[in-house]
Parts: C-alpha cells; sequence; structure tokens
C-alpha cells in the first residue's frame, strides 16, 4: 500500500479542494458541538438545580428529563428531532437541520449534565443551605450565591468530560446529512477510495478538537479553583 | 398541531418480518460486546496494573486511542480496514461486532481498572503470604471482588452500549433502528415508526437501568 496525501489537493468537482471541504467540515464539528454544549450546559444546570429543589414537582420534572433524554438512544432522538417533531408542528417545518441538530445533541447532553449538576450540589454539606435561609436568604439567593458557585466548581472535571463527548456525539450529524467531519469522511472515501488518508485526517481533526477544549477546561479550572480545598492549590 | 398518526399497519405480521431480525441483531451485538469486551478489557487492566511498561504502554495506548475517537469514525475505521486486513469483503453485520468488542473493551477496562483498584492491598499481601503466585491472587481473591463491586457500572455501561448499537447506521447494518426504519419505509409512515422505535428504545433502557439500580441496592456490601 502506497501513501497518496495529494488526494487533498484534488479537486471535489465543486470547485475546490478536498482539503477544502474538509476545514469547512472541521468548522460544521465544531459549530454543532459547541452550540449544543450551550444549550446542555443552560438546560442541564437548570435540571439538575431543579432535582435538588424542596419542591417535589420540580424534583419530578427533573428527573423525567433525565430519564427520558437518557434512555433513548442519541440517533433516534435526533430522528424524532427531523423527522416527528417538524410534522407534528408544521410551524416548525422550516427549521434548518442545524438548528434540530444541535437541540438533539444538547438536550441529549443535558441528561447527562443534570446528574453531575445534581451530584455536585449535593456533595455540599446541607448545612451551607441551612445558614443561607437562617441569614435571610430566599432559596433563590442561596442557589445563587450559597450553592451553585461551590457547586459548578465541584462539577467542572466531570463537565470537561462531557464537553469532550459532545465532540465525539456530534458525529452522528451524518445521519441528517450534516456536511461535518463524519459525514465528510464516508463521501470523500466513496469519492476518492482513499479511505485510509482521509479517514487518518478526520480522526486526527477529532483529537485536536477534544484536547483543545480539553485544555480550556484545565485552564478555567485553575482560574476558578477556591485555595484550600482539595485541588484547589496555593 | 397536527397529529394524524395511524399505528394501524404495525401488526404482528410487520413487526416479526422488519423489527424481529433487527432487534435479534442489535441484542446480539450488544451480548458478544459485551461478555468479549469485558474478557478483553480485564486483560488491559491486569496490563495497566502490572507495573511492567512494555505492557501498561501498549494497554494505556489502546485505551486512550479508542476513548478519544467518536464511535462512529471507529465503525467507518474497522469497516474499511479488516476487509483490507483479510483480502475479502465482510458483511456489515460480522464487522459490527468485531469493532463494537474491540470498542467497548477500551471502556470496560477502565471500569474494571478501577473495581481492581477498589480491592485493598493488604488483601494482595494476604494472598501471597499463604503462599498464592500473582495470578491466583489476582483469580481468586482481586478479580472476584472487582467484579462484584463493579457490576452495577458494568452493566449500566451495557446499556449505553446496547443505545450505542444503533450507530451500526453508518455502515448499514440492519439493526433494531434499521428494522423500524425499512418498516416505516415500506408503509411510507416513518413519523409513526420513530416514535414507537424511541418507545422502545426507551422501556427497554429504562426497564434495564430500574433492575440495575435495585441490584445495586441488593449487591452493596455494608462495611
Amino acid at each position: 500500500m502506497t501513501w497518496d496525501w495529494q488526494v487533498f489537493l484534488q479537486d471535489t468537482g465543486g470547485g475546490e479542494t478536498y482539503l477544502n471541504w474538509m476545514l469547512s467540515a472541521w468548522g460544521w464539528t465544531l459549530s454543532v458541538a459547541l452550540c449544543a454544549l450551550v444549550v446542555a450546559l443552560s438546560v442541564g444546570s437548570l435540571m439538575g438545580i431543579l432535582r435538588t429543589t424542596p419542591n417535589k414537582w420540580f424534583v419530578a420534572l427533573g428527573n423525567g428529563w433525565t430519564e427520558l433524554f437518557r434512555n433513548i438512544p442519541l440517533l433516534v432522538q435526533l430522528f424524532l428531532w427531523y423527522h416527528v417533531i417538524p410534522s407534528m408542528f408544521l410551524v416548525l417545518r422550516g427549521v434548518p437541520s442545524f438548528v434540530l441538530v444541535v437541540f438533539a445533541l444538547g438536550f441529549f447532553t443535558s441528561a447527562r449534565i443534570a446528574e453531575q449538576v445534581k451530584a455536585g450540589i449535593q456533595t455540599l454539606p446541607k448545612g451551607q443551605t441551612y445558614a443561607g435561609l437562617a441569614v435571610g436568604l430566599t432559596l433563590p439567593q442561596t442557589y445563587r450565591y450559597v450553592i451553585l458557585p461551590m457547586a459548578f466548581r465541584i462539577v467542572i472535571p466531570p463537565l470537561t468530560s462531557e464537553s469532550m463527548n459532545i465532540i465525539k456525539n456530534s458525529s452522528v450529524a451524518f445521519a441528517v446529512s450534516i456536511t461535518e467531519l463524519t459525514m465528510f469522511a464516508m463521501q470523500a472515501q466513496e469519492e476518492t477510495s482513499r479511505g485510509i488518508e482521509i479517514y487518518l485526517a478526520v480522526t486526527g481533526l477529532y483529537f485536536v478538537s477534544a484536547f483543545a477544549i480539553n485544555r480550556l477546561a484545565l485552564f478555567i479550572e485553575h482560574r476558578v479553583q477556591v485555595p484550600g480545598m482539595i485541588g484547589g492549590g496555593k | 398541531m397536527n397529529l394524524n398518526l395511524d399505528f394501524g399497519f404495525l401488526n404482528w405480521g410487520v413487526i416479526s418480518s422488519f423489527v424481529a431480525k433487527g432487534f435479534i441483531f442489535s441484542v446480539q451485538l450488544t451480548l458478544v460486546a459485551m461478555i468479549g469486551g469485558i474478557a478483553l478489557g480485564t486483560l488491559l487492566a491486569l496490563m495497566r496494573l502490572s507495573g511492567k511498561k512494555w505492557l501498561v504502554m501498549p494497554a494505556a495506548f489502546y485505551v486512550n486511542t479508542l476513548r478519544s475517537i467518536p464511535l462512529v469514525m471507529v465503525i467507518l475505521w474497522f469497516f474499511l480496514l479488516i476487509p483490507l486486513l483479510i483480502g475479502r469483503p465482510m458483511g456489515a453485520e460480522l464487522s459490527a461486532i468485531i469493532t463494537f468488542t474491540v470498542f467497548e473493551a477500551a471502556y470496560y477496562s477502565e471500569i474494571m481498572r478501577a473495581g481492581i483498584q477498589s480491592v485493598s492491598k493488604g488483601q494482595v499481601y494476604a494472598g501471597y503470604a499463604v503462599g498464592m503466585t500473582y495470578p491466583q491472587c489476582m483469580q481468586l481473591i482481586v478479580l472476584p471482588q472487582a467484579f462484584r463491586n463493579m457490576l452495577p457500572v458494568l452493566l449500566t455501561q451495557t446499556i449505553i452500549l446496547f443505545q450505542d448499537t444503533s450507530l451500526v447506521y453508518a455502515i448499514g447494518a440492519y439493526d433494531l433502528l434499521k428494522g423500524f426504519e425499512v418498516a416505516g419505509k415500506n408503509f411510507n409512515r416513518p413519523v409513526e415508526t420513530y416514535l414507537v422505535a424511541a418507545v422502545v428504545y426507551f422501556v427497554i433502557c429504562f426497564g434495564l437501568s430500574m433492575l440495575v439500580r435495585r441490584l445495586q441496592k441488593k449487591i452493596a456490601i455494608i462495611r
């Protein structure tokens, strides 16, 4: 077998090289993953917080949300967003598939994040909530000023691995014709028959993306660490 | 809201001729990958904890590499590489079974590593003290406890594995999801079949995770 890396300089037939196509596919992968991460972090934190409140309806809502989005495979959820929801709600017919994928991936991941956030809040001693309430803060204020600043710092490491997972999971977007890296890999492999070179490059880009997220999260973790706590250093 | 759904076509005949075949393959794939993955994963975990550099390095490389590549890409890689290596084409189903076993081993090995590390060192020393060899110590003292401690986590990983089997879509293997999809295309009722597929996956995965939760309470060792 011989290498043929020049395949990336070939024209795709659409006036651009495979290299250009791959870079734009990388852009799609990153945009899907990052937008979904924003959705997942906001919805997941909200659901995680609801699950720790004293209100049983909030707890039930948070629990139901988590179980629903955790127990259906991501690909099936994606098909629900792509095929089922637009045909049931006709207003959503014109929504671009990019948005649907972002919500599918974001809600799927939100269930995992809700679990981490809940666990993070529960590791704090109950006394902290009571102390907050005792000095006259309302429950939302207690969450805002006492509980969450600590809980979010505690969950940074598991959230980091979820953020790396979201890059990997964004690969399912190939199934609804988003031209992200995996879709590029499948199509370029078919067109050029240089699968190994194409797959190696794509796999490399996934590595780089996940590694970059990892470094960024580590940087954030160091910036926000609380002195005096385990792993808090200084 | 447009709720013009008709599930009438999904009778027993349709299910047994389209869906059952896919369901059987999904379960088969899950079970083979679970058993093979745990066996290979345990071996990898033992290699990583052996303290010998020539065993630790390849095992760590194997686990870290597979854990940082999307499963869909791994499925595509194997589907491309296996025929090149054995010199003849291989069916999507068989390729999927090999891929999942190899891939899941990386995840199971991390669980087994944590399990082995959860057994206290004193027990290994006690084993050596009564004259056991290293393999005997592992087989008779450490691994049984590691399995027991990690059983809920291993089973939870298996539920995730079952969900992930739907990704064989990428190479066109005929699994549960594909079965529903084909039925939906045949009767021009894709919306209903995707909905039913989601419900079926949910019932299976939620049911299993409830069982795991009960098991977890039952086998927890009071310390």
